[in-house]
């Protein structure tokens, strides 16, 4: 079987598992937020795996797309789908503002990209924008509110998201971003125009961040800006794509089930050693196998994709 | 064995003008000027901080001059941005090299295949690395091969992009006799197929064995252009590698 295939097959598994758990398990909304965590950690593994440009405000494009399609869903009167093509269009929109960050490299790109993160939330929940965005009081879409019809649609995110990693695990595209990745300089001397792509990859994931923040907004439709404009996501969605390893297309899947998992066990139940246990095997991995759960299988004789 | 001088006819391949590259007050490039003729094999000598990888640099876009021109098929090409240059036909190789480590070997050769210049025929790219005895490690890690695996594997992705100007900087630095004598074959082969090689090096027999002359740098600027054994008797480039009688 040629390898893009047995790619897609493999993708498949978890979208057909999210999408067949609703029926065996009754609580919808924390699935929704484990498909949630699972695109956003592809998102992350869009730009930090095949790019290396760690996104520390990777929030500011959910909560820009949570906005757009909410703005688009108060003011313009659009209905659900074509208001999530609103919230793409925000992420891009705030995406391409943010290029020039690309001048910085390492650390300082990732605080930079935090604090255009931060000010976007600064923007959005300002009192005096009560009218367009309702400042810090909150949105509330009553009218659109659909549960079932939303976790369809973040299915259909979801295997969109896989097929991207796909394509970029299998494409020229992608190897000329991996390249980027491991030398700049010598990715130019190879022919590639770094800059363009590089960006083309900024705008991916953005979009894909934007669309997930859009389906979020349309799922729980109550929802206040620090509610979406959360630090949270892009901590939680970098580690969870660390834990699987970067650069996989199962990966960062992997690293949601197990590490939103435990967060989900004993967060809840003992909240107590929560931390306690989420350091240490944080910590483990970091030590033992910075290259995630994916690399462990590998080395194990197990191919995981 | 070699002409002294390249043939006069027809244009160069590449000119340098007056090339000046300032870093805050020191002139790395002051005022270089040179020929390469299509096919040569020039190679670029002088003692360390004289300019040489600065020259590449700039040739290779990944410095801007501050003056002077560089002109490339009779057009100026100063400034572009190196991955046009590597599609109109420029490349290089680098002193240290520069491999995309968590690619593979035959991976890091795909990348320019794919970007390199458009007119060039698809690139064999087994055949290419099975050249530089790369063959056996396709599937590797960039990273887990030696220095100087590395090097000829830089090479050979700076091959795969169908180069007709080939810098090489210091390519011989800490290869063994054996591999040096097949190197210094290999680019005269290159130079034959028509490529022009513009060679940084440090290693005088290295140079001696591939150059059909050499331009000698020093404080940015060319003191010598000619064969090596003129350059050796030449008395300001014997002034500028050993110094003066007196102690200068």
């Amino acid at each position: 079987m040629p390898r893009t295939m047995r790619h897609i097959l493999v993708a498949l598994v978890p979208v057909a598992a999210m999408a067949l758990l609703p029926l065996v398990y009754s609580n919808q909304l924390l699935l929704f937020n484990f498909v949630v965590f699972m695109i956003l950690a592809q998102g992350i593994n869009v730009i930090y795996g095949f790019t290396g440009y760690l996104p520390f405000g990777y929030f500011g494009f959910f909560g820009a797309g949570a906005y757009g399609f909410a703005i688009s869903i108060m003011h313009l009167r659009m209905t659900p789908l074509p208001a999530l093509g609103m919230a793409a269009i925000a992420a891009v929109v705030l995406a391409l503002v943010l290029v020039p960050l690309f001048r910085l490299s390492g650390a300082y790109f990732a605080i930079a990209n935090l604090a255009a993160g931060l000010a976007v939330y600064q923007v959005v929940s300002n009192p005096s924008l009560d009218n367009i965005t309702k400042g810090p009081y909150g949105i509330s879409l009553p009218a659109v509110f659909d549960p079932n019809f939303s976790y369809g649609i973040a299915l259909v995110l979801l295997a969109a998201t896989m097929m991207t990693v796909i394509y970029l695990r299998n494409s020229k595209f992608g190897l000329s971003l991996q390249a980027i990745r491991d030398d700049a300089v010598s990715a130019a001397m190879a022919g590639v125009n770094v800059v363009r792509l590089r960006v083309m990859a900024w705008l991916l994931s953005a979009v894909i961040a934007g669309l997930v923040g859009g389906v979020f907004a349309w799922y729980i439709s109550v929802f206040y800006p620090q509610t979406v404009f959360s630090l949270d996501f892009s901590i939680f969605a970098i580690v969870f794509a660390l834990f699987g390893g970067m650069t996989t297309i199962l990966g960062p899947i992997i690293g949601v089930v197990i590490l939103y998992g435990i967060y989900n066990l004993i967060g809840i139940s003992t909240p107590q050693y929560f931390e306690l246990v989420y350091g240490l095997l944080i910590m483990g991995l970091v030590l033992f196998q910075p290259n995630g759960v994916v690399a462990l299988f590998k080395r194990w004789g197990i191919d995981v994709p | 064995m070699y002409p002294e001088q390249p043939p006069g006819n027809g244009e160069p391949l590449l000119r340098i003008e007056a090339l000046v590259k300032r870093f805050g007050g020191f002139r790395a490039l002051d005022g270089l000027t040179f020929d390469l003729m299509p096919g040569e094999i020039v190679g670029l000598v002088g003692p360390n901080g004289s300019g040489k990888t600065t020259c590449i640099n700039v040739i290779s876009g990944l410095y801007s001059p501050d003056g002077g021109d560089v002109i490339y098929h009779g057009r100026p090409i100063s400034g572009m941005p190196s991955h046009r240059l590597v599609q109109i036909g420029i490349n290089r190789t680098f002193q240290v090299p520069k491999p995309f480590p968590t690619l593979t070997a035959s991976e890091n050769v795909r990348v320019a295949a794919a970007h390199g210049r458009c007119d060039c025929t698809a690139v064999d790219v087994d055949a290419l690395l099975a050249s530089f005895e790369l063959d056996c490690y396709a599937g590797r890690p960039a990273a887990e091969l030696n220095a100087g695996q590395q090097k000829m594997l830089d090479l050979a992705r700076a091959l795969a992009t169908g180069p007709s100007l080939l810098c090489i900087d210091e390519l011989a630095a800490g290869l063994n006799p054996a591999e040096l004598v097949r190197v210094a074959e290999r680019l005269r082969e290159l130079a034959r197929s028509g490529i022009t090689l513009l060679v940084v090096e440090h290693l005088m027999g290295f140079i001696d064995q591939v150059t059909d002359r050499v331009i000698v740098l020093n404080a940015g600027r060319g003191i010598f252009e000619g064969p090596l054994r003129g350059a050796v008797t030449d008395p300001k480039v014997i002034e500028v590698f050993l110094g003066t009688e007196n102690g200068d």
